[in-house]
């Protein structure tokens, strides 16, 4: 075999994830009542444009956790294959060139020569200092005026390529519009046709240049951006396996049997919320580094490592965030006890275990939902702040904490680098600001009293 | 109303003591005080000797919840777990990795922190609710639907933006204010005016708009529709009618953060310098001095318990429907 797959913790749980939702969703769209809020959310515009931007971080995001080790090349036949230290993913596989395109140090956006001035040798031997060319990013060029021509060129190029992919998909507008005929269609694609005007020039500009410049050490800031992203939707999504079932479990179950059970829980989660969750977290993050180092053994392999410091962030995210989503659930759960329908089934004899799957927890379902989406811009926010701190993720991972704290001191340099700090600033306001517009959405099409204030406008002057 | 308070002060003990078995358990159980020693003196070639030395300077040679080899009281008071953890109870944190007396850090570092915090929390408070109000009294036009979409553009800019682009704009493009730094009395006015405006900006998304919905709520009740067919203008409808009973909501949210207030701004006292207790707790974080950072638990938690009683007592003085018995 060419490869071996490497399975990270992460990567398991993430699928895992893609596949409960994806069955969910299945699970909805057979039954009309629970289809309902789905078919209100998308026929928002804004959920629509959201959804299409986020699918696309998603599909970047996945196909950056299919982790695999590739085999070196035999050195004799019947040998078993060596596989290669270095733990790749799909997406490295589809930018090799950009990963392997490392400068010595910064570059501009699309620049052919380095931003700092260095000792060069020239050719009668005397050193002159000048701004070297670089490496790899406009290389081809044997002349640096036709650099204009080149990148023109180059962008037409692009934007014929991702118009020659588009049009197919916009082909499938009238199917899709005839067998859906309320979904905003249009406005999903016009933004995958916008995402595809800036994604197809960016990739055919990055064969041969540093699209968004490169980071102190040579990094393209484009790969770092783009590898960024997966760090970013484990942190938002995986959060949920922890938050999901301590705020199901507990906030109901506070709720419906109320007394000294409801006692308890109360207070765990006061306690919990009564520590500043910043401190909590670094307590946690602290504790875990004095761990991971005491057991060097238990973590062969620089990924590893930071694989599952990166779960364990995602845990303790969730235990410091359980706390609200749990009060609003014990809070729905005690107004839902008392209504005829629970009280019928206790007089049935149904048991306390039935009532709760079937009767407390479809009832409540509405306010995870809304909650866990709206989670979720919160939490990639937290990344960022967290790794600033110096308790987020380890430092061997690319994230745009990572990338915005190393912005600090390059902003404080003289003439300034601003590529690195605007491309992670652009990419994480698209995925956070489609993820609010989402969630709005959400709970608009969730949400039973907001339906209710449409259904009846309000008073005179709304 | 003095029984309430005496209740609610009783009931926060058992929150205290469940505070602080969390962080005796994150801090001693999940890794010895062994681990610690390492991590202090660095992870490599460190003799057993060495690790000893560091655990009886710093107290965490004594066995963690109890004390065989001593006598009386003794068995119970002379461990870990009483002298770090216990202790904490009457504010007796110890001292800190550097030797210093973290209590008195705490009060010397308090007040540049409650500087920074006190004015953007005011400032913030205001601009928030002349925003929301404004949005809300222009509800369903072009004026609220683009204000919403500003909040949520405004929201989803990490904060750490917000803080880089105004200290690289106005201090080091337009040399308006120093970059960084801080001085006592009037002369700090130079050092805060950024970070004020930086915490107010920043907090303008998620703020004007969690308030615009709050108005919204109130002004779909009843009492706001008897005012208006009693003939009420719009204006006094808002300002005297909805802006008074929104206030319960808003102080729901806002009355527990205030003594918290005193734990400063992480982000923005690290960016700009200021010697408060959030550069405090982070310098600690980065340095690994962990008896900072449990004092700071500790306090962050009396803080926020202390908010949550003078959120309860808010509510008696400003809805008379609320009894507190």
């Amino acid at each position: 075999m060419p490869f071996t797959p490497v399975v990270l913790w992460t990567d398991a749980l993430l699928w895992l994830l893609v596949a409960a939702a994806g069955a969910y969703l299945w699970f909805c769209s057979r039954r009309p009542h629970l289809a309902a809020p789905w078919l209100r959310v998308v026929r928002s515009r804004a959920a629509m444009v959201s959804l299409t931007l986020l699918a696309g971080y998603g599909t970047i995001g996945l196909a950056d956790s299919l982790h695999f080790r590739l085999a070196l090349p035999a050195t004799a036949a019947g040998e078993a294959p060596a596989y290669a230290p270095q733990v790749l993913s799909l997406l490295d596989l589809a930018l090799v060139h950009l990963r392997r395109s490392e400068e010595t140090t910064y570059s501009a956006p699309l620049a052919t020569r380095l931003f700092t001035l260095e000792e060069v040798r020239q050719p009668d031997g005397r050193m002159v200092r000048q701004y070297p060319r670089l490496r790899y990013g406009g290389a081809q060029l044997a002349n640096e005026g036709e650099w204009a021509g080149d990148v023109a060129k180059r962008t037409l190029a692009g934007l014929g390529g991702a118009l020659l992919l588009w049009l197919p998909l916009a082909g499938l507008l009238g199917p899709l519009r005839r067998r859906a005929p309320q979904v905003p269609w249009g406005a999903a694609c016009a933004t995958l046709g916008a995402m595809l005007a800036i994604a197809g020039p960016a990739f055919a500009l990055s064969l041969a240049y540093h699209v968004l410049g490169t980071d102190k050490v040579g990094r393209d800031v484009l790969y770092l951006s783009l590898k960024s992203i997966r760090t970013s939707l484990v942190i938002g999504t995986l959060t949920t396996l922890v938050t999901l079932p301590l705020a199901a479990m507990l906030g109901i179950a506070a709720g419906y049997f109320k007394g000294w059970v409801d006692d308890a829980i109360q207070y765990l989660y006061t306690t919990l919320n009564s520590i500043p969750a910043v401190l909590l977290i670094a307590a946690f993050v602290l504790m875990m580094q004095v761990y991971i180092e005491g057991h060097p053994q238990l973590f062969p392999t620089v990924a590893q490592r930071a694989d599952v410091r990166l779960l364990l962030l995602c845990v303790i995210l969730g235990v410091t965030n359980w706390t609200g989503l749990a009060r609003l659930l014990r809070g729905e759960a005690l107004k839902l006890r008392e209504l005829e329908y629970i009280q019928a089934a206790h007089s049935f004899g149904v048991s306390h275990l039935r009532i709760l799957t079937r009767h407390m927890l479809p009832n409540v379902s509405h306010i995870i939902i809304i909650s866990l989406v709206l989670d979720f811009s919160s939490l990639v926010l937290a990344e960022v702040v967290l790794s600033y701190i110096g308790v987020g993720v380890d430092p061997s991972t690319i994230s745009f904490g990572i990338m915005i704290n190393a912005a600090r001191l390059e902003m404080a340099r003289e003439p300034v680098v601003w590529w690195s700090l605007a491309s992670a600033f652009v990419f994480l306001l698209v995925l956070v600001l489609a993820a609010n517009l989402l969630a709005d959405a959400v709970r608009d099409g969730f949400d039973p009293r907001v339906r209710v204030g449409r259904a009846a406008p309000q008073g005179a002057a709304g | 109303m003095l029984a309430y308070i005496l209740r609610r002060v009783l009931y926060a003990i058992p929150i205290l003591v469940g505070v602080n078995l969390v962080t005796f358990a994150l801090f001693f159980v999940v890794n010895t005080p062994d681990d610690m020693a390492r991590m202090q003196l660095g992870a490599k070639r460190v003799t057993q000797v060495q690790i000893e030395r560091w655990k009886a300077a710093h107290g965490y040679d004594k066995p963690l919840l109890w004390n065989a080899r001593a006598s009386g009281t003794g068995r119970f008071t002379d461990t870990v777990f009483f002298q770090k953890s216990l202790r904490l109870f009457v504010f007796d944190f110890g001292a800190s990795e550097d030797g210093r007396n973290i209590a008195a850090e705490i009060r010397t570092r308090m007040w540049p922190s409650l500087a920074l915090a006190i004015p953007v929390f005011l400032v913030g408070l205001a601009v928030n609710i002349s925003f929301a109000l404004a949005m809300a009294f222009f509800r369903a036009t072009y004026l609220d639907f683009w204000g919403v979409v500003l909040c949520v553009a405004m929201m989803s800019i990490s904060t750490l933006f917000y803080i880089i682009a105004g200290q690289f704009l106005v201090a080091k493009l337009w040399n308006l204010v120093p970059i960084s730094g801080y001085n006592t009395g009037l002369h700090a006015i130079k050092f805060l005016i950024l970070p004020v405006a930086i915490g107010v900006v920043s907090g303008i998304g998620a703020g004007s708009r969690w308030y615009r919905t709050l108005f919204l709520e109130e002004m779909g009740k009843d009492y706001v529709r008897t005012a208006r067919a009693k003939g009420l203008s719009e204006a006094v409808v808002m300002f005297r009618h909805v802006l008074k009973n929104a206030m319960i909501p808003i102080l729901t949210g806002v009355v527990v953060t205030i003594p918290l207030l005193f734990m400063g701004s992480l982000l923005m006292e690290s960016f700009f310098g200021i010697p408060g207790l959030g550069s405090y707790t982070i310098d600690a974080i980065q340095a690994q001095d962990f008896a900072v950072v449990r004092s700071m638990v500790f306090v962050g938690s009396v803080l926020y318990i202390f908010g949550l009683l003078l959120t309860d007592i808010s509510y008696t003085l400003v809805d008379p429907r609320v009894r507190l018995e």
